[in-house]
């Protein structure tokens, strides 16, 4: 298959606007999973409200949180795609410029030092590109993430030495959920990246912080730990907003990577309640939009 | 528990009658600020042609369309989605917008800290939580954008917004001390040791 780059550069920018408008399924799950089983009368007035805002989000036709984030894409290229590499990024680049000026919305991006603002959602950098490759066969995928900066000032990254072992992982999570409090807008994912360099270790937290709830670490010692944080941040009562009760997380997510001999690090990305996210499939029979 | 409607502005006295678990809605004006408009004001002594005394100030930078100045739209902006940032950043601007502008109540989410609190003690104001991520919501109580200020600084412009029942929102932080925030932060230190032991940690 020959990707089209006109599509590439169509699907970026519708997947911008869905993300900001649609919130996935799993996510509104989570939502009323939360709200069985809190136990606190204000935390399940606010749960009510944060699902009442998607509704009101679905009817008016309007962007969920008005926090149109850094936009992160994720291109998946399946075996037999044929694509130009540096133009498959400038369609995506274009596409996210697009959507910000022709729906309209707010443009979130800064350079760093100077603040000056493009009015794009681009920047030196941005948007956010990351490239990997899949078994499937014929297709190339397109993942969008409008990262809420809320939630992403809150990451952190511990370099700690193995004789700390898996008990400085767990520690590090708790005291991260501590110290974010009511800031990242939770009820959260808990992204915990374990393992591999700095970088990576970093990247492996937000790849967990915006995979879909329901789905588990594919090594057995990371899923493990995804059931144990997941109840034991919940025990804190930090709760909606940081208001109190029992919903603090939907889930802890963890994904690992092999590291050094001398190394143990963790790094905790967090996403908030608006979990958001968007993918399209572009196939040589045309393009599927999902979640 | 008390409801209190507010038609902006409010008196120190009404400020100050405000206890945390009261809820608030609010009528009239309302203004928007942000990291970058607080940065201009205090530290780089940029000037308002705004009248901020009684006045509650929300974290936001709103999404927004340009169009034909009208009735409807008397600054040329259309409000699409506005929303909450997080406080916590802009805590150090909580006394001068009080002690300069005379401003009562901070709407935000997350809540703000120590120097907030006590700012809000010495000089009469709360802090209101609004439920961050629920912009949608929010935007249809959001009547107009009535003026702007200080728009070289867009989207992190001063915006006046004309609201219409604002809320029922949360007194999070009250003139008297009284801050939700730190209540749950010390009662979730105090779960910490209970968490890790589950945790198998020790």
């Amino acid at each position: 298959m020959k990707v089209d780059l006109k599509q590439v550069e169509e699907a970026a920018k519708e997947l911008y606007i869905r993300a900001l408008k649609l919130l996935p399924p799993d996510i509104k799950q989570g939502f009323d999973a939360l709200a069985r089983s809190e136990r606190d009368a204000g935390a399940k007035r606010i749960l009510g409200t944060m699902m009442r805002n998607i509704t009101v989000a679905e009817d008016t036709d309007n962007l969920l949180c008005q926090d149109t984030g850094i936009p992160v894409y994720t291109v998946l290229i399946g075996r037999g795609v044929e694509v130009d590499g540096v133009a498959l990024k400038e369609a995506i680049r274009s596409g996210c410029a697009r959507s910000t000026r022709e729906h309209p919305f707010r443009s979130s991006i800064v350079h760093p030092t100077t603040r000056v603002n493009e009015q794009t959602s681009c920047g030196r950098g941005i948007p956010v590109i990351n490239v990997d490759f899949t078994d499937a066969t014929e297709t190339l995928t397109l993942q969008m993430v409008p990262k809420g900066s809320g939630s992403e000032n809150n990451s952190w990254l511990k370099m700690a030495i193995p004789a700390d072992g898996v008990d400085a992982i767990k520690t590090f999570v708790v005291d991260c959920v501590l110290q974010a409090g009511g800031n990242t807008c939770p009820p959260t994912i808990v992204g915990v990246g374990v393992g591999g360099t700095a970088d990576l270790c970093m990247h492996l937290a937000k790849s967990a912080a915006t995979r879909p709830l329901g789905t588990r670490c594919e090594d057995a010692e990371g899923a493990k730990l995804e059931r144990a944080l997941t109840e034991a941040v919940n025990l804190l009562g930090v709760g909606p907003q940081g208001l109190g009760g029992d919903s603090t997380s939907f889930a802890v997510h963890v994904e690992t990577a092999a590291t050094h001999i001398t190394m143990n690090p963790v790094a905790v990305n967090m996403q908030c309640h608006s979990a958001r996210r968007a993918s399209a499939t572009i196939r040589a029979s045309g393009v599927e939009y999902g979640y | 528990m008390a409801h209190h409607d507010f038609d902006m502005p409010m008196s120190e006295a009404q400020a100050r009658a405000l206890r945390v678990d009261d809820t608030v809605t609010l009528n009239g004006t309302l203004f928007g600020i942000r990291d970058a408009t607080q940065i201009h004001m205090f530290d780089r002594g940029r000037k308002t042609r705004f009248d901020l005394a009684g006045h509650a100030v929300i974290h936001t930078a709103p999404n927004v369309r340009k169009v034909e100045k009208s009735a409807q739209h008397p600054a040329g902006y259309a409000p699409l989605c506005v929303g909450t940032t997080t406080s916590e950043r802009m805590e150090r601007f909580t006394r001068p917008l009080m002690q300069q502008h005379g401003v009562r109540l901070v709407i935000g989410k997350g809540g703000l800290r120590e120097a907030s609190a006590a700012a809000f003690g010495e000089l009469g104001g709360a802090y209101v939580a609004i439920i961050g991520g629920a912009a949608a919501l929010e935007t249809t109580w959001v009547e107009a954008i009535e003026d702007v200020d200080l728009d070289d600084l867009y989207p992190e412009s001063l915006w006046k917004f004309r609201v219409r029942g604002f809320g029922p929102l949360l007194v999070a932080m009250d003139s008297h001390g009284g801050s939700l925030y730190a209540n749950v932060q010390a009662a979730a230190q105090g779960r910490r040791a209970e968490a890790l032991r589950r945790l198998g940690v020790g």
